[in-house]
């Protein structure tokens, strides 16, 4: 096993209170897979992904494990995490495209970082994994604005993987791109898992088409708290929780026209984090909710490997 | 509605502007009223050029842009016909304005002698229109407010006036899932109202479900136009089959786009002119780097 979660609790401290941003995650994860992490805007997939390599000064770690290859991983301690990020865990943040450092150039950029973290470079092997990811070996003599998103975005990937990090977290790592340079940029995420360059690989996205490409296994978020964890085909072929079978159904497609029929998005709206309601957290816009919901459901596996949060799952 | 004829862009580029570029090198479509046209391209490929050009934000190197036949003039008359919301909605406003400021900047700038009271309502009324509860949303600021609300903000803010034509810019690829749909439909049912809405995006599948017509556009050129349907259900020119493989689906592995040796319509489209594979489905020559035209 490569990864293994148990009830993680991380807040966000604000003036207000506690944003229990993630309230109780338990999963795990094997050698090799790939997990789509999905949900919509706000329920904690960039929290999950920041927890598991660096939290920022407003996040605290309220509970909960994390091992990493039978490790644990001391996510609250921000020195002692120095000695597994980027080596160990890895993370190509949101929005990575525009951070990267654009007075250096890029060959200088990688260089500086690796011996930041007391390795040298092997250009061959860079080389290797440059056209891996169909990015020619000039790259390194160019500015980062001198590359289109798409490019940089493989770039990114390249860098942040160059140790062969056992876990690599990828967050909306392909949500600003047109669709050809996604198709490229998923396959590369794909090779580098099958080339061994990480072991395991955490996808995050609100694109559950893409993610169905990719993944192994989906896992759906919803309010701080997970909702359902599948192989990748019974996600998106038999969903159980009723917010994945509502998600599924927003999700207009090529090759089907729309000339009468209209989709529906998912009335309402997901809870505060502040202070979340008890019980089953999508209770107020779920079409068939009952008495139960008002205690919390427990996840359960009702089929090998398939978990569900839902008391009529 | 809106017409644009033969249109062009040129920007200068390179240390001291010597070098030109054609981000938009002679398109022409039309946008009826009470009809979405989407815009469909990768990015870099002239889209937002097109849309700052209607808008009045960009000028026009040759060609012409029409609404009701007159030529693009930024100012009061033309916005209060012509508008456009844009991919990020927390860009637009500015972070101190609460919701309520905004709305009362057309105020100020269209309806100066409208009275206080029937102007609220006004407001009211199409917050409501946008599916929002205006007790919810006015007297917040943005950061309070999601992306998807913003968004419909924005879209109420134009409805204010008397719009025509809205171009609307990526306006839902920082949306997720759900929320998307809910300002698809929004577009949908403008449309329904005698708007033209030009909806320009590089996500196909969004572009599929709303628009009646598609352009596809390539390094400023349109390669490929007409119905949604045909487009989409028989994509001629290999560039937009190749973006429809690329398109992940739900229950359909991922194809490869099989690459076309030979163009059918090399020899029509000698001139650069687009052929007319059937009525309204224009097509251009697969071959234009090659041709010599
Ligand atoms: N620095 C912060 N301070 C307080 N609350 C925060 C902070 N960062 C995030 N949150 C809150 O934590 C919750 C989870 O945020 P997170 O960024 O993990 O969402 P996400 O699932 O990644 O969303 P998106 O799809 O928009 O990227 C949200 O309610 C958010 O408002
Ligand atoms: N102000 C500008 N100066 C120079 N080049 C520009 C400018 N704005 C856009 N471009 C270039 O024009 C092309 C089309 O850009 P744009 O219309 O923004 O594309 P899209 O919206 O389809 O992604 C791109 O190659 C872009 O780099
Ligand atoms: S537990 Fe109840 S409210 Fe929650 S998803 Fe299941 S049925 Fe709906
Ligand atoms: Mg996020
Ligand atoms: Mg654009």
């Amino acid at each position: 096993m490569s990864l293994q979660v148990n009830d993680l609790r991380v807040y966000y401290r604000t003036l207000k209170g506690d944003v229990k941003a993630l309230d109780g995650v338990s999963f795990s994860m094997e050698d090799g897979e790939i997990l789509g992490l999905a949900g919509e805007s706000g329920c904690g997939k960039t929290t999950l992904g920041k927890s598991l390599i660096r939290m920022d000064g407003r996040m605290r770690h309220m509970g909960g494990t994390v091992e990493l290859d039978g490790r644990e991983l001391p996510i609250g301690d921000d020195r002692r995490m120095n000695d597994f990020r980027f080596r160990e865990v890895s993370l190509i943040p949101q929005y990575s495209m525009s951070a990267m450092n654009p007075t250096r150039k890029i060959g200088r950029m990688v260089r500086e970082l690796l011996r930041s973290r007391g390795a040298t470079l092997d250009l061959d092997e860079l080389e290797s994994r440059l056209s891996l990811v169909e990015l020619p070996h000039a790259v390194l003599d160019r500015y980062p604005i001198e590359l289109s998103g798409g490019m940089k975005q493989r770039m990114v990937m390249v860098i942040s993987t160059l140790l062969d990090p056992s876990l690599l977290i990828a967050d909306e790592v392909t949500s600003a791109l047109d669709v050809s340079t996604q198709k490229a940029v998923a396959r590369a995420l794909i090779g580098f898992r099958d080339a061994g360059f990480v072991k395991s690989m955490i996808f995050v996205t609100h694109d559950l088409a893409l993610t169905s490409h990719i993944a192994d296994t989906i896992m759906v978020m919803y309010a701080g708290k997970l909702a359902e964890k599948a192989p990748a085909t019974a996600i998106v072929k038999k969903p159980r929780h009723p917010y994945t079978k509502l998600l599924l159904d927003s999700l207009p497609e090529v090759g089907v026209r729309y000339t009468e029929k209209r989709l529906a998005g998912i009335a309402g709206s997901p809870p505060s984090l502040l202070d979340p309601p008890a019980g089953c957290r999508f209770r107020s816009r779920c079409p068939i909710a009952g008495e139960e919901c008002v205690q919390e459901p427990p996840m359960a596996e009702i089929e090998p490997n398939h978990f569900v949060a839902c008391w009529k799952a | 509605m809106l017409k644009l004829d033969n249109v062009t862009k040129v920007y200068k580029v390179g240390a001291f502007g010597g070098k030109v570029f054609a981000a938009v090198d002679g398109v022409s479509f039309d946008v009826q009223a009470g009809e979405v046209v989407s815009l469909i391209g990768e990015s870099g490929s002239g889209k937002s050029t097109i849309g700052k050009m209607i808008l009045g934000l960009a000028s026009i190197t040759g060609g012409s842009i029409t609404v009701d036949g007159v030529p693009v003039k930024p100012g009061k008359d033309y916005y209060r016909h012509v508008q456009g919301v844009f991919q990020d909605p927390f860009s637009c406003y500015n972070p101190v304005f609460k919701a309520d400021r905004v709305f009362q900047m057309i105020k100020d700038a269209y309806y100066p002698k409208l009275g206080d009271k029937e102007w609220d309502e006004r407001v009211r009324s199409t917050i409501r229109d946008v599916r929002l509860d205006p007790d919810q949303v006015l007297g917040r600021y943005p950061h309070q407010l999601s992306g998807g609300q913003l968004q419909r903000l924005l879209i109420a803010r134009a409805l204010l006036l008397d719009l025509k034509l809205l171009v609307a810019d990526e306006i839902t690829s920082m949306l997720d899932a759900s929320t998307r749909i809910d300002v698809l439909n929004l577009l949908a049912e403008l449309k329904e109202r005698g708007l033209g809405v030009l909806y320009v995006t590089h996500d196909l599948s969004l572009g599929n479900y709303l628009a009646e017509r598609t352009v596809v556009l390539r390094r400023g050129t349109v390669v490929e136009m007409g119905a949604t349907g045909k487009v989409f259900g028989d994509p001629l020119h290999p560039y937009t089959r190749q973006l429809l493989a690329a398109v992940p689906r739900l229950h359909a592995p991922w194809e490869d786009a099989a690459p076309t040796q030979t163009c059918h319509y090399h020899e029509n489209a000698a001139s650069g002119a687009m052929f007319e594979a059937e009525p309204g489905h224009l097509v251009a020559c697969a071959q234009l780097d090659a041709c010599p035209k």
